[in-house]
């Protein structure tokens, strides 16, 4: 703070008690700044290991009584006699291939939507499209689980399940994958509605980072005649890998917890099955739909699958931090 | 100052609020089977008007119900499957049935009405293990000539979170399938080898009504209100029945509450020519020392006075009432086992 800026001595008190007396103001406004914005950060780390720990706690017996085999057993009942066996691969082959599939389809549509909401569509359509796709985000995820369950299940048994199933019948290994018959309830829906769901989070936080593209790299890149497909691959990705990679990131986390839509869809079975139309299970899906009659090493084996998803998250986030590290130092090279 | 005003507005609200909380009439709580929800919920309604108290009844499933009265959380808890009498005596509970009600099998199949299709138990047994996939299946066709069933695959759809409905459903297919018994087995959560999970009776009715060619079990009064095809089924007499008040009061007419332990007793398979294969009954869970004893003896008058009055409203939404003389058994055991002073 410099002097010019403080006011003339007022009521007989000099100049420099002056200063000291708003310099000291200031600075318990800093300190408490300071401790406040400190506070917050350490409640962060304290809920989050609050979180880790209770879900440890819970998931203890759970984790005594399975031990490792946990993840590698199929086999899911809680009833069993004399004592009741529970593995969790079945919930989490699910999660992971229904997220897989979702970011399969909606990396590459909510990346191409971005480019064209900022590359090519007429000015004029710009905004109604932004905001329609900015609407979907907000639409409440047990609203995408109706909708899948009424509309879009039946139609994708009706007609266009039929027609895959149809079209790799003789090809080896994907007709596994593609195996009849046609449900209103499958993986392959669930990962349709995900898939739509997340598809709104790639596509307005890459539209964001397009649009912060200096207009000048784009324009000398037209100027030495490259198309929109060369100035989207050599310029714009390139300019914004880092907001990219982070808004399917995002999108990958929402895929992986979503909870009520993919209820709805998935058909709630624990059994593994090769073929992307039998029913399936998610980590998420398991607990909603069990929680409530769960209890002793039934409920313990939900925390634990809990547990797994947190840590399947965090395996997750770590590694995209990872590969951006690796790509900004590729780039920097 | 402000804020000052504002603390001590909340203080005296927070104040007030305690002192008029035990001023207002409490409802009775209770939790668990969503299988007699329906009554349930239309006996509290037509109690609330005559008494002005009110019943609190979560649907929340069998097990859960159980897990609740077990946390002291509600006064009452509910089941379809019910207890037996050992572990009632080490939890201090004490159980009777209140209302009898029939499972039906339901099914969504193009020009099939309710009624039209019958099977026996192994078959169901056979469809729910997967081993029959299709409703052209001879198996099917031979206890069907005359409807045309079509060549597709059967949608197997079953319960996703526990059940007592289950229980009695996968109890009855244990008794008339052994294969069944040796690979599934009955509880309210068994291992299905097929089919899509869907939770709760509302759920299962949502998903047949939903999915073509599929087949699942609800609780009669929701394949009634739901307006779903029923299935005809072929009793242990080996005669063909429909799910009516008539044939589940048959297979209620057999049961020898007397001489059943803690009133545990299983409906399902009951001999007799006119005998609704999957009947079962309903059972309530009380604490022998409730903590409350103002709550239970609220609860224990609703569920008397649903036994004085409550009848013609069950007979509407097809449960089957208890009989007379089993109703005066539960009273004793009330007023024996219950120690409400």
């Amino acid at each position: 703070m410099s002097e010019a800026t403080l006011a003339p001595p007022a009521g007989g008190r000099t100049t420099t008690a002056n200063r000291n007396m708003v310099l000291s103001s200031l600075r318990n406004g800093d300190r408490f700044f300071f401790w406040a914005t400190r506070l917050s950060a350490w409640i962060v780390l304290l809920i989050l290991g609050g979180i880790i720990g209770s879900l440890f706690v819970g998931a203890w017996p759970a984790i005594r009584e399975f031990g490792i085999g946990f993840l590698t057993t199929q086999r899911w009942a809680p009833n069993a006699q004399p004592d009741p066996v529970l593995g969790g691969l079945g919930p989490i082959y699910g999660t992971l291939v229904s997220s897989l599939i979702a970011m399969v389809i909606a990396v590459p549509v909510g990346l191409g939507v971005a480019v064209f909401l900022t590359e090519l569509c007429p000015q004029k359509l710009r905004q109604p499209i932004s905001t329609a796709i900015e609407l979907l985000a907000g639409i409440p995820s047990i609203i995408y689980g109706m909708w899948g369950f009424f509309v879009l299940g039946p139609f994708l048994a009706e007609y266009v399940e039929p027609a895959l199933i149809a079209t790799f019948e003789h090809v080896p290994v994907l007709n596994q994958i593609f195996k009849g018959p046609a449900s209103n309830l499958s993986l392959f829906n669930a990962s349709l509605v995900l898939a739509i769901m997340i598809l709104p989070f790639i596509t307005s936080i890459s539209r964001d980072v397009f649009l912060t593209v200096p207009p000048v790299l784009k324009e000398a890149a037209y100027g030495v005649g490259c198309t929109t497909w060369e100035v989207v691959k050599n310029v714009v990705l390139p300019y914004t890998r880092v907001g990219v990679i982070g808004g399917i990131m995002l999108a990958l986390g929402r895929a992986l917890g979503e909870t009520m839509a993919v209820t709805f869809v998935i058909g709630n079975s624990f059994k593994i099955q090769t073929s992307i139309f039998a029913p399936a299970t998610t980590i998420s899906a398991a607990i909603a739909s069990e929680f409530a009659e769960a209890s002793d090493v039934h409920q313990s084996a939900l925390i634990l699958l809990g547990l797994l998803l947190f840590v399947l998250t965090f395996i997750v986030l770590a590694a995209a931090r990872l590969m951006l590290m690796r790509v900004e130092k590729k780039a920097g090279n | 100052m402000l804020l000052n005003n504002l603390l001590r507005a909340a203080c005296v609200a927070a104040v007030a609020t305690i002192a008029t909380a035990p001023a207002r009439a409490a409802d009775i709580s209770g939790a668990g089977a969503t299988f007699p929800y329906p009554i349930y919920s239309k006996w509290a309604d037509a109690y609330k008007k005559e008494t002005g108290n009110g019943l609190n009844y979560q649907s929340i499933g069998s097990g859960a119900g159980i897990k609740q009265i077990l946390a002291k959380t509600v006064t009452f808890g509910a089941s379809d499957a019910p207890l037996k009498e050992e572990k009632l005596k080490k939890d201090g509970l004490v159980q009777w049935p209140q209302v009898m009600g029939g499972i039906v099998p339901v099914v969504n199949i193009e020009g099939v009405k309710p009624g039209q299709l019958v099977l026996d138990g192994q078959t169901l047994a056979d469809i729910f293990m997967g081993k029959i996939a299709k409703w052209s299946d001879p198996a099917i066709a031979k206890l069907n000539s005359g409807v045309k069933l079509p060549d597709a695959a059967i949608a197997v759809v079953r319960r996703s979170d526990g059940s007592g409905t289950t229980f009695n459903f996968t109890d009855y297919l244990s008794k008339v399938s052994a294969d069944w018994k040796s690979k599934v087995g009955s509880s309210t959560a068994v291992e299905w080898p097929v089919g899509v999970g869907a939770k709760g009776n509302d759920g299962v009715a949502g998903n047949v009504g939903q999915t073509k060619n599929s087949i699942g079990y609800v609780e009669y009064a929701y394949a009634k209100q739901n307006k779903m095809t029923h299935v005809d089924m072929i009793n242990a007499a080996g005669k063909r029945v429909s799910p009516t008040s008539a044939a589940f009061q048959a297979a209620a007419a057999n049961a020898d509450w007397a001489h059943a332990p803690g009133y545990y007793l299983i409906l399902s398979n009951q001999p007799g020519d006119a005998s609704w294969p999957m009947t079962a009954a309903t059972f309530i869970l009380m604490y022998a020392q409730p903590g409350d004893k103002a709550a239970s003896t609220e609860a224990l008058k609703f569920f008397d006075w649903a036994f004085k009055n409550g009848d013609k409203a069950a007979e509407e939404l097809d449960y089957i009432p208890m009989p007379a003389n089993v109703k005066d058994m539960i009273r004793k055991t009330w007023a024996a086992d219950i120690k409400n002073k």
